[in-house]
């Protein structure tokens, strides 16, 4: 008995690379995909909190490694972890106190292999790489087979840690790990869903990246149904139907769904005929998982008949800066409309509060969501005043993640996932979603933005000056492309 | 009305049976049962969508039966639907079939959705069914 323990445990030491992106939310994706195919993963939680891309990891089986694999975007590689050190000899130390037996299987002559080498932090050159792979022990790694850039059988990777992104690099690694690779992560299904290349696009449009990342955090499968209560033109609704799960979604602007407002891409002048978020599905030959986008108002529940429905519901609303929110209604009471005036009719709409946009997708969530169903959306945030307290809760929904894309040095996106936990109908009607404080309450999230003098409690400008967030350079750009679109 | 067939991979939007399935007019104000709505197409397309009895098989317990026979019998595609659902559905693939062509295949691409209480018409233009009330509804 003891022996196949052993080997077991052994076998269990992996090394995740991550990519250096979205680094917040690294471990909200890794566990709701070990969640979702139900694998068992350990890591030391104190490995974590810098921003190392290398998690070292234990999994018991390599088919646990390669459904990870098969699903993460932020991941790179996973390799079955051979040795590690600080120094290249504590390396080589480590490679030689590793079981012989879990590598001399892929020293075979029959085997073609390749090596790369990556860092973390730090430019190399190819003179340096072929070095470092003198350096390491030939009498351990006793390869046979041939060598194979293009389509190895084996591919083994020698990476470098140089610390703190950012920071100068020190002349030496602080950290260098080897092994075989099990699983490379999903970073190509990134570049096969850019924007650039998508049919119809929008202001608003959500980036491949975290599209796929939303959809893996909602732990959207095959065969599910998901729905996206503001659709846009769809983007969130692409990455959802590439895991097969059936889509479709709703939104107050007829012209958008229509396509017929002003094209978003600068060269455009106006939309094509055959711009729809259809269209961005078939673009991916996704056509079949394509149900309906519906012009409505996300905050009339009673549009739908009331019962769960969603596996998944994956949107990002309105923040009312670079689109306004808005829903039907006129601010006046007792309104009347002649026949006349209804044909053709555009109602009038008012702005939508924002904290009232998230009080009523979490009651929506509650009710259409299926038992362990997932909600996944965006909450901005004004970095300085916000707190936990202004994440809204249900008492049919508990919050799993809350993570941060910072925008600019004040503005901040909060990722929040809450999954459904209690029946809609066990709780009193009066009992539905809360906010502690409300993060809007003094101003709109669109006039925090664009005037942070106005609102209080606002040292941004000290903030940058001392240094506390490093991020300024690619605000700037963005707020002023918003500004522009704004007019 | 009338029925064209339209082969895979048509781009353009239409609305299916299954989303109507779903959708009601009890945002009226003075409405308290607006639902099924009451289809009246003008235009009614079929494309091919690759068939998935394991997806049907999901949806068929969320779906409100009658409305789904009432709906497919309105756009002309309610034959061999039987009245009621019998309770081995998922090994019924005769049915499944049946179900996946109305639910997925059918689609409705001009007319109105029309509430059953009040009779006001929700536009379907271009494949898309407009939900939105005007500010005298609200």
């Amino acid at each position: 008995m003891a022996a196949p323990m052993r080997a077991s445990r052994i076998r269990g030491n992996y090394l995740i690379q991550f990519a250096h992106q979205h680094t917040d939310f690294r471990i909200a994706e890794l566990k709701a995909l070990i969640d979702l195919f139900n694998v068992d993963i350990q890591w030391d939680e104190k490995s974590l909190g810098d921003e190392s891309p290398y998690l070292k990891v234990k999994i018991l089986s390599e088919e646990d490694v390669r459904k990870i694999g098969s699903r993460s975007v932020l991941i790179k590689n996973i390799i079955e972890l051979w040795g590690h050190g600080g120094t290249y000899s504590e390396l080589n130390e480590s490679l030689r106190e590793t079981n012989r037996n879990i590598m001399v299987p892929h020293f075979v002559k029959e085997k073609s292999f390749k090596f790369e080498l990556d860092a973390f932090n730090k430019k190399l050159s190819h003179s340096y790489k072929l070095e470092m792979f003198q350096h390491l022990p030939q009498d351990v790694l006793a390869f046979q087979g041939d060598v194979s850039l293009d389509n190895p059988d084996e591919a083994f990777f020698l990476l470098e840690d140089y610390g703190p992104f950012g920071s100068q690099a020190p002349e030496n690694p602080h950290q260098i790990y080897f092994g075989r690779q099990i699983s490379e992560g999903q970073r190509d299904a990134i570049r096969k869903y850019t924007l650039q290349s998508r049919k119809f696009i929008a202001n608003t449009s959500m980036d491949a990246c975290l599209s796929l990342l939303m959809a893996n955090i909602g732990q959207v499968k095959k065969d599910n149904l998901v729905i996206d209560p503001f659709v846009g033109t769809g983007s969130l609704l692409v990455a959802c139907a590439h895991h097969g799960a059936y889509v479709m979604g709703t939104d107050i602007n007829y012209l958008l769904l229509h396509a017929r407002g002003k094209p978003s891409r600068a060269k455009q002048e106006k939309r094509e005929s055959d711009e729809s978020i259809q269209a961005n599905l078939c673009q991916y030959g996704l056509g079949d998982f394509y149900l309906d986008a519906v012009i409505g108002d996300a905050s009339k529940h009673r549009m739908w008949r009331q019962q769960p429905m969603f596996d998944a519901i994956i949107t990002d609303p309105p923040y009312g800066v670079r689109e306004k929110a808005k829903k039907v209604g006129t601010g006046v009471e007792d309104v009347k409309l002649s026949d006349d005036q209804k044909i053709g009719h555009v109602p009038h709409k008012v702005d939508y509060h924002l904290g009232q946009i998230f009080k009523d997708l979490l009651n929506f969530a509650a009710k259409f969501l299926h038992m362990g169903g997932r909600l996944v959306y965006w909450f901005p945030v004004y970095r300085r005043s916000y707190k936990e307290e202004n994440i809204p809760t249900h008492p049919c929904l508990h919050r799993i993640a809350n993570c941060e894309q910072a925008l600019n040095c004040r503005i901040s996106r909060r990722l929040i996932t809450m999954e459904k936990v209690r029946p809609f109908e066990e709780i009193h009607e009066s009992d539905n979603a809360q906010v502690e404080v409300d993060h809007y309450e003094d101003a709109s999230f669109r006039q925090m933005y664009f005037h942070p003098r106005q609102s209080k409690g606002d040292n941004s400008k000290e903030q940058v000056e001392n240094g506390e967030l490093s991020i300024k350079g690619e605000n700037d750009n963005i707020e002023s492309t918003s500004l522009t679109e704004n007019g | 009305m009338f029925t064209s067939p339209h082969g895979k991979g048509g781009k353009q939007d239409k609305m299916k049976l299954l989303t109507h399935n779903m959708l009601t007019s009890n945002i009226i104000k003075t409405v308290t049962n607006g639902y099924p709505l009451k289809i009246v197409p003008t235009q009614v397309e079929v494309k091919t969508v690759d068939f998935n009895p394991e997806f049907i098989s999901r949806m068929l317990p969320k779906i409100d039966w009658p409305a789904l026979c009432q709906a497919a019998q309105s756009v002309g595609h309610g034959e061999g639907l039987p009245e009621a659902l019998t309770e081995k559905y998922e090994e019924d693939e005769m049915l499944l079939k049946k179900v996946h062509h109305v639910l997925m295949q059918v689609e409705v691409l001009e007319g109105n959705l029309v509430c059953p209480e009040t009779g006001r018409q929700f536009p379907i233009s271009s494949g898309i069914p407009n939900m939105l009330l005007n500010e005298d509804e609200v």
